[in-house]
């Protein structure tokens, strides 16, 4: 009878309880995590992979049982993606982001960020001129919303209090996450933007520049600059700063859609477009320190030179965290995109 | 089909124009096969529908608990619960997708639901950077064209809103302009969405009842008749086993190889032995590398 029975019958008995067993597995992991899973089983997995990418081999060159051959693909991918997947806890991650993978995005993108700060300050001097020479400008830059009573019709004493007035003072932490939450979504766009070539990320982050401009424009007209810039700058040094990174990190991915230099398109968009992605998690922490200094800090602290001292702080302080050159221990190997071949 | 010039290539098993090579560093190739158009946006309809209930569920409970801590601890559990809410939005608008997809599964609910998950298009680990890049991408559209669209007419006038829609519209069907359906975000992290479908191992149709075959003997000749497309056509026919079929396909088979059919002879039993024959022989074949594509095969 034994002889009656198909080689590639007798292959798949053999060997069909390892793969019902890394199935079992397989499936456990893929409900929970691979915390579930005992030292034992954690040792077999490999070597389960390995049995069933080898099947798959010998059963597509000896059997023609098309059921079989899909079964051991999609086991083989599932395990595949099991054993080569990333093994970094989410605190080892972490410890990298910080220590390491931020300050270098942000170093790598220098030249981007610089041009938005550039992009920025023009879009500042251009409304500051236009609307001390002419009023009616501030209409122009400053979206309705915003303004919140500043507008040029408003007495010097008005003005001055929405500098000091503790009008928020109720509901300081609300307002602290709304900030940030608004921020946030504001500077991820500016990054997604950059997908268009960088063009609109540039005139966001000018419009950003246009606002600031107008509103200093407006608080100089009534001799209230300067606790203006302590109002502004308290949490602004580090709001905007995140905001020219976001639109630096845009920028860069628009540059390497244009002009992808010697590698693909495709693979210079995908290589930027992650360490850009970097750069863009940084920022949302940086602005969850600016909402928490907008919403707390501005409200509690009511002196001005207090808040230019504190602003001057964070700007040196994110400067030398970021810019500061140091010894990066040598492992680029997780990011580079050849680490499949290399292995083989 | 039958008019093209060389059938044999014509109907060869049925080419996927989504099976990507994927080379594990053992050296096999796992033949992905990415995810279709229609399939991602289902998932991701399914997403949605999943995050605006829990945006529902997460409101309702919100403003439950907040009167309830508006009467017990009053502005404090108020402001506590708004921020609650206001995070939780946060959370939730930028980093549900994100959040999903950084686990073992690598995959949003609703990609899970249609069967499909986030892989690196370099077959190396996907990591956090790409993950976090694929989705920040989703402001650009996303949630730009629907603010386009949802733009209040006070505030824009027509024509703006219409230009923005054709605009943000390039980036939201970009994924059905591209042969790998690659969306914006996956183009900048360097990902892709590929099918993981979860097979069960089906019968072996070649290991059945032996002495119900012992009748059938076929000529060499007479198996010849047919290669692996064929076999693999009956081996569906025979998984499925739908009487009319079976009959009908027995019948033509029959036909081809000039088979007499016996007095007590079933049709299910005809087509299981040849079945059984055929497979045996093209697997012999196939040891001695070659391969038999279809029965046009000759080579």
């Amino acid at each position: 009878m034994a002889e009656l029975r198909l080689k590639s019958s007798r292959f798949r008995a053999e060997r069909e309880p390892d793969w019902r067993r890394l199935e079992a597995l397989l499936t456990r992991v893929e409900k929970g995590s691979a915390a579930s899973l005992s030292v034992d089983e954690l040792i077999a997995a490999p070597v389960l992979y390995r049995a069933a990418l080898s099947s798959l081999s010998v059963a597509r060159a000896t059997s023609l049982d098309q059921s079989l051959i899909d079964y051991l693909e999609s086991l083989s991918a599932r395990a595949y993606f099991l054993v080569y997947g990333s093994r970094v806890t989410a605190l080892e991650r972490a410890g990298r982001f910080f220590a390491r993978d931020w300050p270098q995005a942000a170093q790598s993108m220098w030249r981007e960020t610089l041009i938005c700060f550039g992009l920025t300050l023009i879009g500042t001097l251009v409304a500051f001129i236009l609307t001390t020479q002419d009023p009616n400008w501030y209409g122009a830059f400053m979206p309705a919303g915003m303004a919140g009573g500043r507008d040029p019709a408003a007495t010097t004493a008005a003005l001055r209090a929405t500098l000091f007035d503790n009008y928020h003072s109720k509901g300081l932490s609300v307002f602290a996450t709304a900030l940030f939450t608004h921020n946030s979504g504001v500077a991820l766009m500016a990054f997604a933007l950059g997908f268009a070539f960088g063009v609109p990320t540039a005139m966001l982050e000018l419009q950003n520049g246009c606002v600031l401009g107008a509103i200093f424009a407006l608080f100089v007209s009534h001799h209230l600059g300067v606790d203006l810039g302590g109002w502004i700058f308290i949490h602004g040094v580090t709001e905007l700063f995140a905001i020219m990174l976001a639109g630096g990190g845009g920028m860069r991915i628009g540059w390497a859609l244009a002009f992808p230099g010697r590698r693909t398109r495709l693979a210079a968009a995908a290589e930027e477009g992650r360490r850009a992605a970097t750069l863009m998690a940084g920022v949302v922490v940086m602005l969850l320190c600016a909402g928490l200094l907008e919403g707390i800090g501005r409200q509690v602290i009511q002196v001005t030179w207090i808040r230019y001292a504190i602003a001057a702080s964070t700007g040196v302080a994110w400067l030398s965290y970021l810019y500061v050159p140091r010894n990066w221990p040598s492992s680029e190997r997780s990011s580079q995109p050849d680490a499949v071949n290399a292995h083989g | 089909m039958a008019k093209k010039p060389t059938p044999s290539v014509a109907l060869a098993v049925a080419p996927n124009a989504r099976i990507r090579e994927l080379i594990t560093p053992e050296g096999v190739d796992l033949r992905l096969q990415l995810a279709e158009a229609s399939e991602r946006a289902a998932a991701f309809l399914l997403d949605v529908a999943i995050m605006v209930g829990a945006l529902i569920a997460m409101t309702i409970v919100v403003i439950v608990v907040m009167i309830l801590a508006g009467v017990a601890g009053g502005q404090a559990g108020f402001e506590a619960m708004a921020i609650i809410w206001l995070l939780g939005f946060f959370v939730l608008r930028n980093f549900y997708f994100t959040l999903f997809e950084l686990t073992s599964r690598a995959a949003t609910p609703g990609k899970r639901i249609m069967g499909l998950r986030v892989a690196s298009r370099n077959g190396a680990a996907l990591t956090a950077d790409a993950i976090f890049g694929r989705n920040a991408m989703r402001e650009l559209e996303v949630f730009l064209p629907a603010t386009f669209l949802f733009a209040n007419g006070h505030d824009v006038d027509a024509l703006l809103s219409t230009l923005g829609i054709v605009w943000t519209g390039v980036f939201v069907l970009f994924p059905l302009f591209n042969r790998d359906r690659l969306r914006v975000g996956d183009i900048v992290a360097g990902t892709w969405v590929v099918k993981t479908p979860r097979r069960r191992l089906l019968r072996d149709m070649a290991d059945t009842d032996f002495a119900a075959h012992r009748a059938f003997t076929f000529t060499h000749a007479q198996i010849d008749a047919y290669g692996i497309k064929e076999l693999h056509v009956l081996e569906e026919v025979l998984r499925r086993y739908e009487a009319q079929t079976v009959a009908a396909v027995a019948a033509r088979i029959r036909g081809k190889i000039g088979w007499t059919r016996g007095d007590t002879e079933g049709d299910g039993d005809f087509l299981d032995a040849y079945y059984r024959a055929l497979r045996g022989r093209l697997e012999q074949k196939l040891l001695f590398g070659k391969r038999r594509r279809d029965k046009f095969d000759t080579a």
